[in-house]
């Protein structure tokens, strides 16, 4: 590689995020950026001209230049997990990725060399504990508790995944958590709802169109499975897919290769598929509107976020937490709910979910001048709803005769004073459900939705 | 008599302690090789495994290229005289440590494209 080549571009790696370094035909280093020299304890100066592989110290197979000579070999990129051992004789755990570097003419002449540092994730793996909440994802129901157990399952496979649930439950949260957990998470996760397009604008989103292909296209376009290649596509709403795409989408799943809007060629992607829809697909596959092969296909893992609803106790953190989050955000001082409206927002059903509770708390925090917010800032259609009918999601709370009663959190008992906090409500869930199960703690854990340690370890942490 | 070990990869140091599987050992008195080196391949690469050689061949220098800092400490307490990260030819390197020339850390600059990694 030139050398003019090199100092050009070693303004640029500067720009990187990451450590990077080039190398030429040999595998010797011809720049690296700040970054690169911080990793591994050598000054760029020091070590120009010296195979890549004695300074990048890594257990990722490289030994004798293996990776460099395959990306020679295929021009493909390799990405690889491990740890280098720096010049101050520390481990550290990285993605080393390597990709050929190309001339105008195709002919590749020489590599780059990324390392990403990943002891942070490598860390939070070990001490992660699933029983709280992942991520931005809250709650402490058991129902939830089903979900977070599921979630690292569910991420550690390369199966289809079908994550159902009413709006607002947070199916796209999960996607992108599951995506994150797996080992894609440092590709691209690519979302598109398929119910927002229009069938010739969606597959020419979703498979990419060729110059020519129609009216308007007059450049090349990759499509969303391209960009999404080694990472995962995210198609939410697939209950709303046209019945032709859902033809060409099965054939995709299947082949692992598509042919773009107006193109000849196959292009192969390699590409984990998470699809989400409110609807229930089994009635669309009974109504003829969504093919059965296909619900199949997608249907490999199925992961149900049940309703706001369905989710004792958590209405109570949530609101805490979004009162929390946009107070911090305008800059308010709001400590909490008065008791008349926290009672009014507990006894609401929210159909829209977590998201119409996310909305109904900044409605309030944005119209409280107080440190608490009272009823009248609470938005009017909640408490218009509550005096005349009840709102709710789902059929069987339509038929009951007291639905506030049915809405109502099995174990969320207000004090008179006002607020309760989530530890209280959860050592009164456990008290209830024992006396319930006559303190037998493994028909109590059962009931709880725990494990028998889960429920050993509240027991312990609220001194029952 | 002192007794020197280099984890050796081709016509390198090997560039990481724990990865060696093939080592190189030599006596040597006041800058004079004692005998031929003799090279020992290893079943398989072990940081541990190569410590006790180290111990129990009663080594007195060590040359290596990446060693974590575990390994070095213990082999530091056991008196061994680690020059670590060094880059470069392991003959190269031994030369400058019969020369009591070669220093921790060292690039050694040969860049002959004979050399094999």
């Amino acid at each position: 590689m030139p050398s003019s080549s090199a100092y050009d571009i070693s303004s640029l790696l500067e720009a990187f995020p990451h450590s990077v370094m080039i190398l030429d035909e040999s595998f010797q280093i011809v720049t690296m950026n700040r970054l690169m020299e911080a990793m591994t304890g050598y000054a760029a100066r020091t070590v120009l001209g010296v195979h890549g592989e004695l300074v990048v110290r890594s257990n990722t197979g490289n030994s004798r230049g293996q990776i460099y000579i395959e990306v020679i070999k295929t021009g493909e990129a390799v990405s690889v997990k491990g740890d280098i051992l720096t010049y101050y004789r520390r481990k550290v755990p990285i993605q080393l990725t390597v990709s050929a570097l190309k001339s105008a003419q195709g002919m590749i002449r020489g590599l780059m060399v990324v390392i990403e540092d990943i002891s942070a994730s490598e860390n939070i793996k070990g001490a992660e504990v699933h029983n709280k909440q992942t991520a931005e994802l809250i709650g402490y129901s058991p129902k939830m508790q089903k979900v977070f157990d599921m979630i690292p399952i569910l991420g550690q496979t390369d199966a289809s995944v079908l994550i159902t649930g009413e709006t607002g439950t947070g199916k796209d949260k999960v996607a992108e958590i599951l995506h994150k957990k797996s080992g894609r998470a440092r590709f691209p996760f690519v979302k598109i709802n398929c119910g927002a397009l229009p069938l010739d604008l969606l597959e020419s989103e979703l498979f990419g169109h060729t110059k020519g292909a129609f009216t308007g296209a007059t450049r090349n376009k990759p499509g969303m499975f391209k960009l999404a290649d080694k990472g995962t596509l995210f198609l939410t709403e697939i209950g709303d897919m046209p019945l032709p795409l859902q033809v060409k989408l099965l054939s995709v799943l299947d082949d692992r290769q598509f042919v773009p809007v107006g193109g000849e060629d196959k292009i192969s992607v390699d590409v984990r598929i998470i699809a989400a829809t409110h609807r229930s697909l089994r009635d669309q596959v009974r109504k003829g509107q969504f093919r059965e092969d296909l619900y199949y296909r997608l249907h490999v893992l199925h992961l149900h976020i049940p309703p706001l609803r369905e989710r004792e106790g958590d209405v109570q953190y949530l609101l805490d937490h979004f009162l929390q989050k946009y107070a911090k955000a305008l800059g308010k001082t709001i400590v909490g709910f008065a008791p008349n409206a926290l009672q009014h927002v507990l006894n609401y059903s929210y159909p829209g979910n977590v998201r119409e509770l996310s909305n109904i708390v900044e409605y309030a925090v944005n119209m409280c001048k107080k440190k608490k917010v009272n009823t009248e800032q609470l938005p009017p259609y909640l408490l218009e709803n509550e005096r005349n009918a009840p709102l709710s999601g789902s059929p069987e709370e339509q038929s009951s005769s007291d639905p506030q009663e049915e809405i109502l959190p099995k174990v969320t008992p207000l004090d008179n004073g006002g607020r309760q906090n989530w530890e209280d409500i959860e050592r009164q869930m456990i008290i209830d459900t024992l006396k319930q199960t006559r303190g037998n703690k493994t028909k109590a854990s059962q009931v709880l939705g725990w494990g028998r340690m889960t429920l050993w370890r509240k027991m312990q942490k609220y001194e029952l | 008599m002192r007794k020197l070990l280099v984890p050796i990869q081709g016509d390198y140091v090997a560039p990481r302690f724990d990865l060696a599987t093939e080592i190189l050992i030599l006596r040597f008195e006041k800058g004079t090789k004692d005998g031929d080196p003799r090279t020992i391949i290893l079943e398989r690469p072990s940081d541990e495994a190569l410590c006790q050689m180290v111990v129990e061949e009663h080594v007195t220098d060590l040359i290596c290229g990446g060693i974590d800092e575990v390994h070095y400490n213990f082999l530091v307490w056991k008196k061994v005289n680690v020059m670590d990260a060094v880059i470069g030819s392991w003959r190269q390197a031994v030369e400058k440590v019969l020369n009591g020339e070669l220093k921790q850390g060292e690039i050694l600059s040969d860049k002959s494209d004979n050399l094999r990694l």
